[in-house]
């Protein structure tokens, strides 16, 4: 069974981890997390990012929520601001996509187009 | 939303956005009475009675964005289907405990789903926000705090990655020693 008394441990690590990388915050990515958000499968995407951002030791990426977007029928929403401000959106996540974002994104700088809000209005026009 | 833990999610995210400084979940499974009971209580803002009485209307919302507010239309009816109902306390300035009761054994009750997840997602969105969780069956009570998540990590903050990650776990073995055996869906 998993204890608070383990945390103290895992803070540990967790802060000799910090000290090894850079602390300027680089990406920040937020998660719509309204009725629809939820509803579409926005929490499981949530904990995707969170657990790859672990999983890839990126501490200095921060993984946020908001509220409805306003497209709900693109729901779950992403946004991804990158360190310059440049904001990319993401609609209709799931969890393996997340990943997808993270490796491609997130690691190597490469928006992954054909999942952004961008890619749907081209394909529409 | 397919189980009850959106729900919550759903719920709490109200509490979130109307000036709490903390939010207290409570889910209690009786199989006596075979009643399983969720609550969501906040100290924010709080609602006058006759705003309480306008949430269950999906076409009631405080937002200007849009017309339409579904997360209290959708839980009273998800209750309502499975032999239950939900009921809205609230008082302004001193914040909103919303209840919604199911029966353990209906047909139409939704799965409690991944409660652990909602928790951990909710703090890692809310960090200074102060969260508590308790669970309870007929014989025994768990208890959850933020508070006590803090004295043990000190400065390091509580959305870090790592304790978010192990949050989740512990909840969710919680969750499964409290209603394994009482809720079908929680394989113990």
């Amino acid at each position: 069974m998993k204890s608070l008394a383990e945390l103290a441990e895992l803070r540990q690590k967790s802060l000799d981890k910090m000290n090894m990388r850079n602390t300027d915050t680089r990406e920040r990515i937020v998660v719509g997390m309204a009725t629809c958000g939820i509803a579409a499968g926005a929490r499981p995407v949530m904990n995707t990012f969170v657990e790859e951002v672990n999983k890839r030791h990126l501490g200095d990426v921060s993984v946020g929520m908001t509220g409805c977007m306003g497209m709900c029928a693109l729901e779950p929403m992403v946004d991804v601001y990158d360190a310059d401000g440049t904001k990319t959106t993401y609609i209709h996540m799931t969890p393996e996509k997340a990943k997808r974002v993270v490796a491609e994104h997130i690691v190597n700088g490469q928006p992954v187009e054909e999942f952004t809000i961008t890619a749907k209005d081209q394909n529409n026009a | 939303m397919t189980d009850l833990s959106l729900h919550l999610m759903d719920i709490m995210q109200n509490s979130a956005v109307v000036g709490s400084t903390y939010i207290e979940v409570g889910i209690k499974a009786e199989k006596k009475k075979n009643l399983l009971t969720l609550y969501v209580k906040d100290d924010g803002w709080g609602m006058d009675e006759e705003t309480v009485r306008k949430v269950s209307d999906p076409f009631y919302t405080t937002r200007t964005t849009r017309k339409a507010g579904l997360g209290i239309p959708l839980l009273r009816m998800s209750a309502e289907m499975a032999g239950g109902g939900i009921s809205i306390e609230s008082e302004p300035g001193r914040g909103t405990t919303v209840t919604a009761v199911y029966e353990i054994d209906n047909i139409d009750r939704k799965p409690l789903g991944d409660v652990g997840e909602t928790m951990a997602i909710s703090i890692m969105g809310n960090p200074e926000l102060e969260y508590h969780l308790l669970l309870s069956n007929d014989d025994e009570e768990y208890v959850f705090r933020t508070e006590d998540v803090r004295k043990q990590i000190g400065d390091l903050p509580i959305n870090d990655t790592v304790i978010i990650g192990y949050l989740k776990e512990m909840i969710s073995e919680q969750v499964n020693r409290i209603f394994g055996g009482i809720l079908n869906e929680i394989i113990s």
